[in-house]
């Protein structure tokens, strides 16, 4: 969206309030644009989720906010901060947080090491190399809370490895807020799970605390719409709908997509 | 520093670069099927040698020595490979660590059989001597070198390109699941390409073995050589080895013709200029 | 094994060790001794290879580049046990620091050969800068370091002590570095790089520290081996070298830090028990190689699963 289309729809001083802006962001690899032109405007608080068919770009469209990829054009801000050039490590020393699709946690080290790793990232103290990790109560809180914020507090001893797969999703959730983000990318935070686990998981993300701005990709239609107010719509990495939920399900070539695929 | 000094250094430098084309290719060849880096590849360029010299010292036929040392060093890679190798499949570290077992081990055999004297491959009466060109002396042995590597690169690229194996191959390189998932077989072509690379090697070693000569501890000398080129052109990659192993024998010789006491050290910038520039390699894929 | 057992394993060890001693003859307490400094090198490596996941073929040239300065120092110049330690350490972790900004930028394959390809240049220099370095003929005559001791240091017993103390201390340091929030973050970037960097970790700097530590704490081992053996040559800095302190870590269980200095333990014992029946080390090593790749469990190529996610 435009500063003019965002000054018009939220009025002139939310600019360089939002929490995340894109702007006619591109990806391109050889001949093929994954992602095309798209305009983001999240505002603070607020809970997005980005839905598209398989292949429309929104796994891509992450990778680019979170750094993990280079734009081939456009302006990513976080906050009001240009990120677009920035390494990804310091997109998140920003507040910048995300899970992945596939998980991808630490799989010899246990539940408790997963996320202390996690808490410690943006400290000072991730250099400290003359005492023990067990140490440093800050972080053990820090962690021990992340972890009860999951549920997973009883785990905390275990080896990754030795959990299962929900609950390897939750500890994908649990390491993200370790961080205390400002603005969380989750990436199919259900998949693979089953209909009580995802149930869990939803109740577990609709209680996540709303300071905290949400950007959620998810394949089920009903599950992205009972955790955002606001849906954005993807298809071949361009956007084909933004707005409330009633509006997109409404929306005729969003209906068309969904329906007629 | 006069004219003629440095037309005989890039001369040298060139047909030392075309020596080391035939040691690196086969290890860019092998890493791009099989993803492994062969630490025993300097072992397959010594042990070569030693076959060569064995063999010219019974028959006086140099044409004998570099096909009984291609085919003797083919036969040890086929045989690491399919006895070994295969059975870690997937394992690249571990695979990669098993290659410096066998060229321990390799080693230790060589001096066993051979002894410890360093020994030079007789050169064949027609490629004695030297050119004159004005004031310029080019040994025949060298020209010869440049000769060798030029048909030997010419026909890689010519069989890779144009022939239904050389497709194969780099399909193979590629992609090897998608090879294999389109009726390629894969582990045909990686046994093939292994022996191709320590063929090359060993024609290298016998080769080298008039220049270099044959000696324990040629095996680790020649390697980080082997290395450096692949890091600069870029692992899996024909041209890449090419000009690298143009760049590295020009670099070296002049090293070695300026700053003699520096050895390896003149191979360091270059290898740190273009690891800082393009980590891949000029023309690598990772 | 928590942090406490680790802790009296290995303080028991050192005591076994130290009472032991008095009672051995010369020969086995000179092993003994040269176990004590190579442990100090397994147990460096395996903070690289072990920790971090990053398998270095080049780590002697530390090790190396640290015997000369004390080699050189200690004969031509006759300085003292102090000047030689910290000169040592300096040129060891200068080395590191400049030939780790080369090598962490690669990763994996490349990473392994250039590390290999950075060790043979050390080689190299050793091999052909003959006017420091003596080249092959190497420098002879490092006499024992004189400390303000009523015992002589030239004399087996109180050496053995001094290099015990030394490992213990580099244990000890060691010990504390994987255990804190930056060991933690070593082994981090082991198990998934792309998670650290999401998390927000500066990846290549982590590494890059871990290898200045990991060179640093081979060259104080470098040190100890100049004054145990009187002795540094090329061979020091051989890639031999570099591929038997590997074996070490694989052997003895990467990650872990005891594993790799029992490793030490078996290797040095091994390679001098193989030496008084056949020349063929070499032969016996390749195999050993093998054999431990082939038929070891699957744990102990377990810290080489890099998994580039």
């Amino acid at each position: 969206m435009s500063k003019e289309g965002v000054t018009a729809l939220y009025g002139r001083d939310t600019l360089s309030e939002l929490a995340l802006h894109l702007q006619a962001v591109s990806k391109t690899f050889g001949g093929l644009r994954a992602v095309d032109g798209v305009e983001l405007a999240v505002r603070p608080g607020e809970r997005r989720a980005l839905i598209g068919p398989n292949g429309a770009g929104k796994t891509t469209l992450f990778n680019l906010i979170a750094g993990a990829l280079p734009a081939s054009a456009g302006r990513i801000s976080l906050f009001g901060t240009d990120v677009t050039g920035m390494a990804q490590h310091r997109r998140a020393a920003l507040g910048l947080a995300r899970t992945f699709q596939i998980t991808n946690l630490f799989p010899t080290l246990t539940v408790l090491d997963n996320v202390r790793l996690a808490a410690q990232a943006r400290t000072a103290d991730r250099f400290a190399m003359l005492r023990p990790v067990s140490g440093f109560a800050d972080l053990q809180a820090r962690a021990r809370e992340a972890l009860a914020a999951v549920g997973l507090d009883d785990r905390a001893t275990s080896r990754v490895r030795h959990l299962s797969h929900g609950e390897q999703r939750q500890l994908e959730i649990a390491l993200a807020l370790a961080g205390r983000p400002r603005v969380l990318l989750l990436d199919e935070p259900t998949a693979g799970l089953s209909q009580a686990e995802a149930g869990h998981m939803t109740a577990l993300l609709r209680g996540l605390d709303p300071a905290i701005t949400l950007l959620i990709i998810e394949h089920d239609m009903d599950i992205a719409l009972e955790v955002a107010r606001h849906v954005t719509v993807l298809h071949y990495g361009r956007v084909i709908a933004d707005g409330s939920c009633d509006a997109v399900r409404a929306d005729p070539t969003v209906r068309e997509i969904y329906l007629g695929a | 520093m006069t004219t003629e000094f440095w037309i005989t250094q890039t001369f040298n430098g060139l047909s030392y670069g075309a020596l080391l084309f035939l040691l690196a290719s086969g290890l860019s060849l092998i890493f791009g099927v099989m993803r492994i880096v062969n630490l025993a590849h300097g072992s397959y360029f010594l042990l070569g040698g030693y076959v060569g010299l064995s063999v010219v010292w019974r028959t006086h036929s140099f044409v004998l020595a570099l096909l009984a040392g291609a085919v003797a060093v083919a036969l040890i890679g086929v045989g690491m490979e399919r006895l070994f190798l295969r059975r870690l499949s997937g394992q690249t570290l571990g695979q990669v660590l098993m290659t410096i077992g066998f060229a321990l081990i390799f080693q230790d055999l060589a001096l066993l059989l051979w002894g410890g004297d360093p020994y030079s491959l007789p050169v064949p009466a027609p490629l004695q001597g030297v050119l004159i060109v004005g004031a310029l002396r080019f040994p025949r042995y060298r020209l010869f070198i440049m000769l060798v590597a030029v048909v030997i690169g010419a026909a890689l690229w010519l069989a890779l390109d144009r022939t239904r194996a050389g497709a194969m191959i780099r399909a193979a390189v590629d992609d090897a699941e998608m090879a294999q998932g389109v009726g390629i077989r894969v582990p045909t072509i990686s046994m093939g390409v292994f022996a191709l690379g320590a063929a090359l090697a060993a024609l290298g070693g016998v080769i080298g073995g008039g220049f270099l000569g044959v000696y324990p501890g040629l095996d680790f000398e020649i390697l980080p050589y082997a290395f450096v080129v692949v890091i600069v052109g870029g692992l899996g990659s024909l041209p890449g080895a090419m000009v690298g192993s143009l760049l590295v024998g020009l670099l070296d010789n002049f090293g070695k013709a300026l700053f003699p006491e520096l050895a390896y050290f003149t191979l360091f910038a270059p290898m740190a200029l273009i690891l800082a520039l393009r980590p891949t390699g000029l023309f690598g894929r990772t | 094994m928590t942090s406490r057992r680790a802790l009296l394993a290995g303080l028991g060890t050192a005591l076994v060790a130290g009472m032991v001693a008095p009672l051995l003859s010369a020969y086995p307490l000179t092993l003994l001794t040269q176990v004590a400094v190579v442990a100090i090198l397994a147990m460096s490596l395996d903070v690289l290879l072990g920790y971090t996941g990053l398998p270095s073929l080049g780590h002697a040239a530390y090790f190396g580049v640290a015997a000369y300065a004390v080699g050189i120092l200690a004969t031509d110049y006759k300085r003292g046990f102090l000047t030689c330690l910290l000169a040592g350490l300096l040129l060891a972790t200068l080395t590191a620091a400049l030939f780790g900004l080369i090598a962490i930028r690669a990763s994996g394959t490349y990473f392994l050969m250039i590390t290999l390809a950075l060790g043979m240049v050390v080689w190299g220099l050793a091999f052909r800068w003959v006017s420091m370095t003596k080249g092959d003929n190497g420098i002879a005559g490092v006499p024992r370091p004189e400390l303000p001791l009523p015992w002589s240091l030239a004399a087996p017993l109180p050496f053995f002590y001094l290099t015990l103390a030394a490992a213990v201390l580099a244990w000890a340091l060691l010990g504390l570095l994987v255990r804190s929030p930056f060991g933690l973050s070593l082994m981090g970037i082991r198990e998934s790089e792309s998670r650290m960097r999401a998390l927000g970790y500066n990846v290549w700097l982590h590494k890059y520290l871990a290898f200045v530590i990991a060179g640093a704490f081979a060259g104080f081992a470098g040190v100890f081996w100049a004054y145990y053996n009187g002795f540094v040559s090329p061979v020091d800095v051989q890639l031999v070298t570099s591929v038997e302190t590997l074996l070490m870590v694989a052997l003895g269980g990467p990650g872990t830090l005891a594993g790799p200095a029992l490793g030490a333990a078996v290797i040095v014992f091994l390679k001098n028990f193989v030496s008084v029946y056949t020349k063929r080390w070499l032969l016996i090593l390749g195999a050993v190689y093998i054999g431990v790749i082939l038929f070891a469990p699957r744990g102990v190529l377990g810290a080489f699963r890099r998994e580039r996610r």
